[in-house]
């Protein structure tokens, strides 16, 4: 159970932490909330508007921990496309247009919170938001890079845009015109850009590289202004313009195009974008958290959107939670909501008591910043990740970024969801099995009625992103200390989203002292080696393959660092096993993953019991341990674990003498009651009483120590080779 | 409590007979019972000769054995046939799905599952051979149904030879009125579901300690409580941990709606996780 804390006390104590992280990220924050909205082609001030309404508002109102809210890269994109043509090509015009679009949306956030939809990120095949996300990346690229090198007049679709790049640059080195210093600035401060994170020097790094584009950028107008005395050889028009009072020059937004279908798009797109945008961040920056906090993300969504309303009347952009802003935050140390209070008013501040100087930042500086996060949305290397992941995936991230860049972002994550679903049928070869079993229950939870006391969760049918939720539900209830075991033994399909997000559970486990492991994928065959593949039962066998899964992995490991023996699939059958009373009804069909050494093995079995309709799969892990001496057959077991037994012809159940306790917590029975007896000593009796149960059977090749009738979680095996072993050691003396 | 005195089985002359009328011989003796079977459809010599013939290779009956030929509607004859002769167990053989090894339950089944006016046996292991069953799943759901369910899951598993009973509390997920969003919401779920757990494991002792101590006798009980769809998770955690039967409730009266917007009973009915017998 976690314990409840008083956080009044800590958060006072934390405040100093705050006010640096929140000064930091404002340092961020600044020339990013002017650069994104310049790119929307909006005033400069709304993004400060945007960042400062929702720092606040945020801060009072948000669910989260240590997120920063302001103005979003993925927004950018669309609010450019609203402002150019809301208003048919009159920009003013249409920015007021989309401050009405703006404040709909941060209603129909609001709503989404109300709704609960904090999930609605769930529902996005992962492959398909990194495709989407690349798009937004090149969208922002494209128009930039023109920007960078002092062209702010280069406009057209992201195609044309990239087809442009070419020629911007050749006529930036052959006409040295009026914007060549500007560009010049823009140069150099994409290097900064590129080049801050591998310069290793302290003070170097207490500032961020966007705020030394700044500093730099306003130096060099004040070096042309008093040491040159020279005008500042950059054009009005590439620099920033903030009016003279900010209060009294605020826009307001204009309802009168609100029935318009092509408003209604950017509403719905403004949404969707700045949801999934925010939902994606606050669940990157949980993993930041140093607490390890759980956020509520239905509250965060209530604020951004409130926030967002208030953003659109006063005038700003849309409010999200940025992950870029939150984790410089959470590396310079904030704790709590108040960080992203304290970066507003830092933000308020530089506005208003800065604002001469921020005039004389060259717009191509700013464009920079922008040019290097559009390149880190889209960075080639994403592209090498999300193929080793598996092909398929890549095929649904290149499907959604050109569906974005051809046509907008809501037919592109459309047909991204699309592809993913046409491919998992494709993969399984089968439609009913995702129709049928799309609306149906499908996984079930409960604590294990042992000593041990593990949530089992099992999952039946498939596991796509299309159901992922209905796991999440249930996962999200289990305490992070605790120990589960996630079964997916009856599930015939696994895909790479729910693969992805099931490692994220594992680590956050791990990091706040539980233990999350997942078994039954090693039935499953996946095309490549990477740990978040998609994993399927095929019937043509040629899918189980060398691919191994974590468990396997986890298994090698033990195997290596005791120096055993490890493989996969064991081709030779394990006749021994059929000496054992527990096998005698049942029918061995494979034995995988053999850990052993010369006198001990442990392995998985799959068998089947009964024939015909009544027929029942069933996998379990299992030890076999030889003795040195010669011992009667006997089975003991704890009462009712497995019940066989009773039908074990000449079998009874055996009474140790002196140990009543013992025979009336334990079934023993077995033949040769004398031979047993003088077996069980005080020794074996204390053992068999102090440690965990198992079942255990005797017969003249070893002992046969079964657990439960499903497969061991690699903690589970460790203790049972633990116990094997020290029965082995007491039974040779 | 119902003892099974008189047990009908409808026969279908379908490549299991066989396995169900051997099945259904070997329950009527566990029962000691009488057992009725009704074939819809005319009475000829053919078939007749042929039932004579599989009755034959089952092992004898303790006690009488009536055939009767009727024809009409499965249905309307099943039905019919249950009320004049005072049948207290229906058993029911269910379909298995084409390449899947799931079975459901047919039209004409489910019709009679929920019409029947006794308790109804559907069988997914019949076989020639028995099986022997050695763990029985009974729901403990609150309702006044369940009492006389779990005490019908004692006579059962004392009849059954069988060894070990699971009663599973459902509770859906509704009763805890908080929602996991954060870390306190969190820790105040784990406290309610304790607490839930607590309450309903006190109301299934209530239950059991009205139950005759020799109808316990030999036998390991023990209770889980699950969070999660009513119906649906019982039939899940009777697979998950191989029951050999599953003892549920009668459903309460059903409307159109339910068939459109499955839950409890349907769950179970489409997707049969072993054998279920629906107390009446």
């Amino acid at each position: 159970m976690i314990k409840k804390e008083s956080t009044f006390k800590s958060s006072i104590a934390t405040i100093p932490k705050n006010i640096f992280a929140g000064f930091v990220v404002s340092l961020i924050a600044l020339p990013l909330g002017l650069g994104l909205a310049i790119a929307s082609e909006a005033p400069p001030i709304s993004g400060i508007i945007s960042a400062v309404v929702g720092g606040v508002l945020v801060a009072i109102l948000g669910g989260s921990n240590v997120t920063i809210t302001g103005p979003g890269n993925g927004l950018v994109v669309v609010l450019l496309g609203a402002i150019t043509t809301l208003a048919g090509g009159d920009l003013y015009q249409g920015y007021l247009f989309t401050l009405a679009a703006i404040v709909f949306s941060g209603l129909l956030m609001l709503l989404l919170g109300f709704l609960r939809m904090g999930s609605l990120s769930d529902f996005f095949p992962s492959s398909a938001i990194q495709g989407m996300l690349a798009a937004i990346g090149i969208g922002i690229l494209a128009k930039q890079f023109h920007v960078m090198l002092g062209y702010i007049n280069i406009k057209g679709s992201t195609i044309e845009l990239l087809y442009e790049i070419p020629f911007t640059i050749y006529h930036f080195i052959v006409d040295t015109n009026a914007n060549f210093i500007a560009g010049i600035e823009g140069v150099l401060s994409l290097m900064i850009m590129i080049f801050y994170s591998k310069i290793r020097n302290r003070y170097f790094q207490l500032i961020p590289a966007p705020m030394w584009i700044v500093v730099l950028a306003i130096g060099l107008a004040y070096h042309y202004e008093y040491i040159l005395q020279e005008v500042y050889p950059v054009d009005k028009s590439l620099l920033i313009n903030i009016p003279n009072n900010v209060i009294e020059n605020l826009a307001f937004p204009d309802f009168s195009s609100m029935f318009n279908i092509k408003f209604i798009n950017v509403v719905i797109a403004i949404t969707l974008i700045s949801s999934i945008e925010s939902l994606l961040s606050i669940k990157a920056v949980d993993k930041l958290d140093p607490l390890r906090r759980r956020s509520n993300i239905n509250k965060d969504l209530k604020a951004l959107g409130i926030a967002s309303t208030v953003s659109g009347l006063l005038g700003g952009l849309n409010v999200v939670t940025v992950i870029a802003r939150s984790s410089v935050g959470a590396n310079n140390g904030a704790t709590n909501r108040s960080a992203n209070l304290f970066h507003a008013i830092f933000l308020l501040l530089f506005v208003l008591l800065f604002k001469e100087q921020l005039c004389k930042i060259p717009l191509p500086a700013l464009s920079a910043i922008l040019v290097y996060t559009g390149y880190k949305l889209a960075d080639p290397f994403n592209i090498v990740k999300v193929f080793q992941i598996g092909g398929e995936q890549l095929l649904i991230f290149i499907v959604t970024l050109l569906a974005t860049i051809f046509f907008n972002l809501i037919i592109g994550i459309l047909s991204g969801i699309l592809v993913t679903f046409i491919i998992h049928v494709v993969l399984n070869q089968n439609f009913t099995l995702f129709t049928l079993n799309l609306f149906k229950p499908n996984v079930l939870m409960y604590k294990e009625d042992d000593e041990k006391n593990n949530y089992y969760v099992s999952v039946v049918n498939f596991c796509t992103f299309l159901n992922y939720s209905k796991l999440k539900e249930k996962l999200d209830q289990i305490p992070e200390n605790e120990d589960v075991i996630l079964d997916f033994s009856r599930c015939s399909f696994v895909d790479h989203t729910v693969m992805e997000n099931v490692n994220d559970y594992i680590n956050t486990f791990t990091s706040k002292g539980g233990n999350f492991e997942v078994i039954g994928l090693d039935m499953h065959g996946s095309h490549t080696g990477h740990p978040f593949a998609l994993r399927r039962v095929s019937e043509t066998k040629r899918l189980v393959s060398k691919n191994l899964t974590k468990r396997q992995k986890l298994i090698k490991n033990i195997a290596e660092s005791f120096q055993w023996n490890f493989r996969a699939v064991k081709k030779k059958s394990f006749l021994f096993l059929n000496s054992f009373g527990y096998f005698k009804s049942k029918k061995i069909i494979k034995i995988k993953n053999v850990l052993s050494n010369n006198k001990t093995t442990v392995f998985d079995v799959i068998y089947t019991e009964g024939e015909f309709i009544a027929k029942q799969v069933i996998r379990s892990t299992m030890m076999h341990i030889k003795v040195n001496k010669e011992i009667p057959w006997f089975i003991l077991d704890r009462d009712g674990l497995f019940e066989y037994i009773y039908h074990l012809a000449g079998y009874e159940d055996i009474r140790i003498k002196n140990h009543n306790d013992f025979s009336k917590r334990f079934y023993l029975s077995g033949n040769d009651t004398q031979a047993i007896g003088d077996l069980f000593d005080d020794e074996l009796v204390l053992f068999f009483e102090s440690n965990p149960h198992y079942h255990i059977e005797a017969s003249d090749k070893g002992l046969l120590i079964v657990h439960k009738e499903r497969l061991a979680s690699v903690k589970e095996m460790k203790a049972m080779i633990d116990f094997g072993i020290r029965l082995q050691n007491i039974i040779n003396k | 409590m119902h003892p099974f005195d008189k047990i009908l089985i409808g026969i279908a002359f379908s490549p299991n007979i066989v396995e169900n009328i051997h099945e259904a011989v070997r329950l009527a003796n566990m029962f000691n019972a009488e057992l009725v079977c009704v074939h819809v459809g005319e009475k000829t010599v053919k078939k007749e000769s042929k039932l004579d013939e599989i009755f034959k290779q089952a092992p004898d009956l303790n006690r009488k054995r009536t055939l009767l030929f009727h024809t009409g509607s499965p249905v309307d004859v099943i039905l019919e046939t249950c009320k004049v002769q005072k049948i207290d167990l229906l058993i029911l053989g269910a379909l298995k799905k084409e390449n899947i090894y799931d079975y459901y339950v047919g039209s004409i089944a489910r019709i009679l599952t929920r019409k029947a006016p006794c308790s109804v046996l559907l069988l997914i292991k019949h076989s020639i051979e028995r099986v022997a069953c050695k763990h029985i799943v009974v729901n403990g759901l609150k309702d006044p149904k369940t009492k006389e369910t779990i005490h019908t899951s004692f006579y059962i598993s004392q009849a059954l030879d069988c060894r070990k009973i699971t009663i599973v509390e459902e509770v859906t997920q509704q009763e805890i009125h908080v929602i996991a969003t954060d870390d306190i919401s969190l820790r105040k779920i784990n406290i309610e579901k304790k607490r839930i757990s607590n309450r309903e494991e006190i109301r299934v002792k209530d239950i059991l300690t009205h139950i005759l101590e020799e109808e316990k006798e030999n036998i390991t009980i023990k209770t889980q409580s699950i969070f999660g769809k009513r119906g649906y998770s019982i039939g899940h955690y009777a697979s998950v941990v191989r029951a050999d039967l599953l003892i549920m409730n009668a459903p309460n009266k059903a409307t159109i709606w339910d068939r459109l917007f499955p839950h409890d009973m349907e769950y179970i009915l489409s997707e049969l996780p072993t054998d279920v017998l629906i107390v009446k």
